[in-house]
């Protein structure tokens, strides 16, 4: 577990510094080193399109030709292009004191580049959209990444600011209780102050709020209790965060299948976009 | 599994699937129209098989990118079958096809084609080439000069067409090479065969129909040899042309899915009135030349060719076949692997004869499969023979003259096992012999029955044997089956001598 480091996808978009703000932040409390990845994803989108439909003598072999040096010089591009990002990355790294910092190119996927790497993963840290994405948007990968991994995924989505005051969406099922206990547990969140939301009815919210008051306690995390009325959970959280001026929400993400997030539409899914601050969501 | 796939492999590449798809579906109308004739069926059962094979691959295949449909190599197995037994029996057989490359997909036999070399499959490919020529011939013979003037203009359309600037590039050759003579041939009304001549086109959507064939054995006699023979050759094609997508595209495929897509796409083939098919080879390397990289390419193609042949049949029967043996040219071309001839002079002499002998084959049999059999036995044979060159023995003398020792290094197998024996010099008189095997790899009961009958013969000869260094992988091969230290199975090694 300790020689598992805190890696920080890098992808040029505008939210590339925050993601080193907010990696470094992590490294640094947590102790462990600090990767710097940038993928070259080859694009579905082909590079050479000829619609004479002819074929002659030779010509499989003239269009594999064709084909690899166009890719060439397209890869040679992005490579160069990743390589500055990478550097401007460290530095920024670097001087925001982590000392321990490493940076590597890969081809193809992020997604399974990730999940390759997922064992030695402690902390992911990305921007919610990547480079081709209009504010607001979410990155087309996010999903697909943070489903696909079980390691946290810090989500960055605003230039940095050190936590001074986290949140933890709490509703008392496995997720979110490993959250919690992951809250208590790391050295992240030592002497941050913690408000436990829970959204629902007065009634049981004192349970299972008092509960896990107790998994704070004990772990010595200065916390809040607060109850929100029964609503809209994602409204109801991003306005507390805006009006309580939260840093960082932590909460458990796609605990539900698939398809009934397809149907019914995904709590995560929803944060993601409402929320104007970093979410860090647990699997 | 089968339909789950990701959203990029469909809508990864919207415009160049869809651009590429329409310059497929032109090409493929032709190549359905040919196969069908000669399946010798209606340009209809080749034209519904293209549509089915292609929109199913689309959804269920492993390959995004690659283009299935009626194809020649199906076509040339089927022709008996139709001249003997009729249409229903053909359904029937492709029904039975796709059954048996289902299975074929479940049982993961796509990991068989590495055992098929690359000489191989570029001997299927020129075969596959030299078939698809061989078959335009008959449109070619017996004609007047009217035919060859349009097949010769036809391909300097295809040809030429494509080096004009800009135009040349966005409209399809092919296109324009079947409106020219279709054009020019009713213009000057010239008396030549059409299309229409051919069969029936298709009027309506393909329905589904259940064959019309008696359900026994006697139906499984006569459509069994059919259907696996169609099922090696479609998976065999299909594998190779996924292949050659993945080199040119630079990505990977799911080979056992795409066994599974097949056979998927020839049930629906059999039973929507289609002939069997599989993956072809030219049409995917155009789809790949026009910028088709999805799964959407290939389902637009099929959707187009059917939506274009179903309303515009009249004006189809009207293109002479001249244009359409013109096409056919350029795409038997196309197959054709030219580098493989170019080639010729800086392979190594096995790999001509592996790629020649497939290709004589074929051409010889009409059917793929034996090539690619005899293809496959050639590859392993040459590579045997080769293996079997990397092992030797050394002989050395101890200080006192009385031990002599054999120092084994290399391959010991059925095709090696002679020359081991004949390492050893038995004449020679001494009193202990040993045998260094540390070097030495066992691979067959041939290797341990070699070693064994080396023992035995120096035993007899009065010498003391030892074998040292015998490493863990033969050692285990000769405890199983060596008998050299069991004295009843010594006269049975010995009792031919």
């Amino acid at each position: 577990m300790n020689n598992n480091y805190v890696l920080a996808c890098i992808d040029g978009a505008s939210l590339t510094t925050a993601v080193c703000d907010y990696a470094a932040w992590m490294s640094h409390r947590a102790g462990a080193p600090l990767k710097l990845l940038h993928n070259i994803e080859h694009r579905p989108q082909a590079a050479v399109a000829d619609l004479s439909g002819s074929i002659g003598l030779g010509s499989q072999e003239e269009l594999l030709e064709e084909l690899t040096r166009v890719e060439q010089q397209r890869n040679r591009l992005l490579m160069q292009k990743g390589k500055l990002m990478l550097d401007a990355a460290r530095e920024r790294v670097v001087s925001a004191g982590v000392a321990d910092v490493e940076a590597w190119q890969q081809h193809g996927s992020l997604q399974e580049s990730l999940v390759e790497l997922e064992g030695s993963i402690r902390v992911l840290v990305m921007g919610v959209r990547g480079e081709e994405h209009q504010e607001g948007q979410i990155g087309a990968h996010l999903e697909t990444v943070i489903r696909s991994l079980h390691k946290p995924v810090l989500v960055v989505n605003t230039p940095f600011s050190t936590p001074k005051k986290i949140m933890l969406a709490y509703d008392g099922h496995d997720a979110s209780r490993k959250a919690l206990d992951m809250v208590a547990s790391s050295p992240v969140f030592k002497d941050i102050p913690c408000h436990l939301v829970y959204v629902g009815d007065e009634s049981t919210a004192t349970n299972v709020l008092n509960d896990a008051a107790k998994v704070l306690q004990s772990a010595g995390i200065k916390h809040e209790l607060v109850n929100l009325p029964k609503g809209k959970s994602d409204e109801q959280l991003c306005h507390y965060q805006a009006e309580h001026d939260i840093d960082l929400t932590v909460m458990g993400a796609y605990s539900h299948h698939p398809l009934r997030d397809m149907l019914l539409g995904s709590f995560t899914a929803k944060m993601l976009h409402k929320t104007r601050r970093p979410l860090l969501l647990l699997r | 599994m089968l339909l789950l796939s990701k959203k990029e492999d469909w809508l990864g590449n919207i415009r160049g699937d869809i651009l590429a798809g329409l310059v497929v579906a032109l090409a493929l109308i032709p190549e359905a129209i040919a196969f069908s004739i000669i399946a010798g069926v209606d340009p209809k059962i080749g034209l519904y098989a293209s549509f089915c094979i292609a929109v199913v691959t689309a959804i269920v295949g492993g390959r995004p990118g690659m283009i299935s449909a009626a194809t020649g190599a199906m076509a040339l197995l089927m022709v008996t079958l139709v001249k003997d037994h009729g249409l229903e029996y053909l359904l029937a057989a492709t029904l039975l096809t796709g059954a048996l490359q289902v299975v074929a997909g479940y049982l993961k036999l796509g990991q068989l084609m590495s055992f098929v070399s690359r000489s191989v499959v570029t001997g299927f490919v020129n075969a596959l080439a030299i078939l698809i020529f061989m078959a335009q011939l008959p449109e070619l013979t017996n004609v007047n000069w009217h035919v060859y003037a349009m097949t010769a203009a036809g391909l300097g359309v295809i040809y030429l067409f494509p080096l004009l600037p800009v135009v040349g590039k966005v409209i399809p050759s092919p296109l324009v090479c079947i409106l020219t003579l279709t054009a020019v041939s009713l213009c000057v009304g010239l008396d030549i065969r059409t299309v229409g001549d051919m069969g029936e086109l298709p009027d309506t959507l393909p329905i589904f129909l259940w064959p019309d064939v008696p359900l026994n054995l006697e139906t499984l006699r006569i459509i069994f040899p059919y259907a696996a023979a169609m099922a090696v050759v479609g998976l065999l094609e299909s594998l190779m042309t996924a292949t050659i997508v993945d080199d040119l595209t630079d990505t990977g495929s799911d080979k056992n899915r795409e066994c599974k897509g097949q056979g998927i796409a020839n049930i629906f083939s059999g039973l929507l009135g289609g002939m069997a098919g599989c993956a072809m080879i030219g049409q995917s390397v155009i789809n790949v030349k026009s910028g088709g990289r999805g799964r959407l390419s290939t389902l637009f193609a099929g959707v187009m060719l059917l939506t274009m042949v179903v309303f515009l049949s009249d004006w189809v029967s009207l293109i002479p076949m001249a244009a359409l043996v013109a096409v056919m040219i350029m795409v038997s071309i196309g197959t054709f692997n030219w580098s493989s001839v170019t080639g010729l002079k800086s392979n190594p002499l096995s790999a001509n004869i592996i790629m020649i002998s497939t290709v004589v084959v074929v051409v010889w049999t009409h059917n793929l499969a034996y090539g690619v059999f005899v293809g496959v036995l050639l590859g392993a044979l040459f590579f045997a023979n080769k293996v079997s060159h990397f092992m030797y023995i050394s002989k050395d003398m101890s200080a006192d003259g009385n031990t002599r020792i054999y120092n084994v290094v290399g391959q010991v197998f059925f095709n090696s096992a002679e020359r081991f024996n004949a390492g050893f010099d038995f004449k020679e008189v001494v009193d202990k012999v040993v045998i260094d095997l540390s070097r030495a790899h066992f691979w067959d009961i041939s290797a341990v029955g070699a070693l064994d009958k080396v023992v035995i013969k120096f035993r007899r000869e009065g010498a003391e044997v030892e074998l040292i260094g015998l490493n863990e992988a033969s050692e285990t091969i000769v405890d199983r089956f060596g008998v050299h230290d069991k004295p009843e199975e010594i006269e049975k090694v010995l009792g031919g001598h």
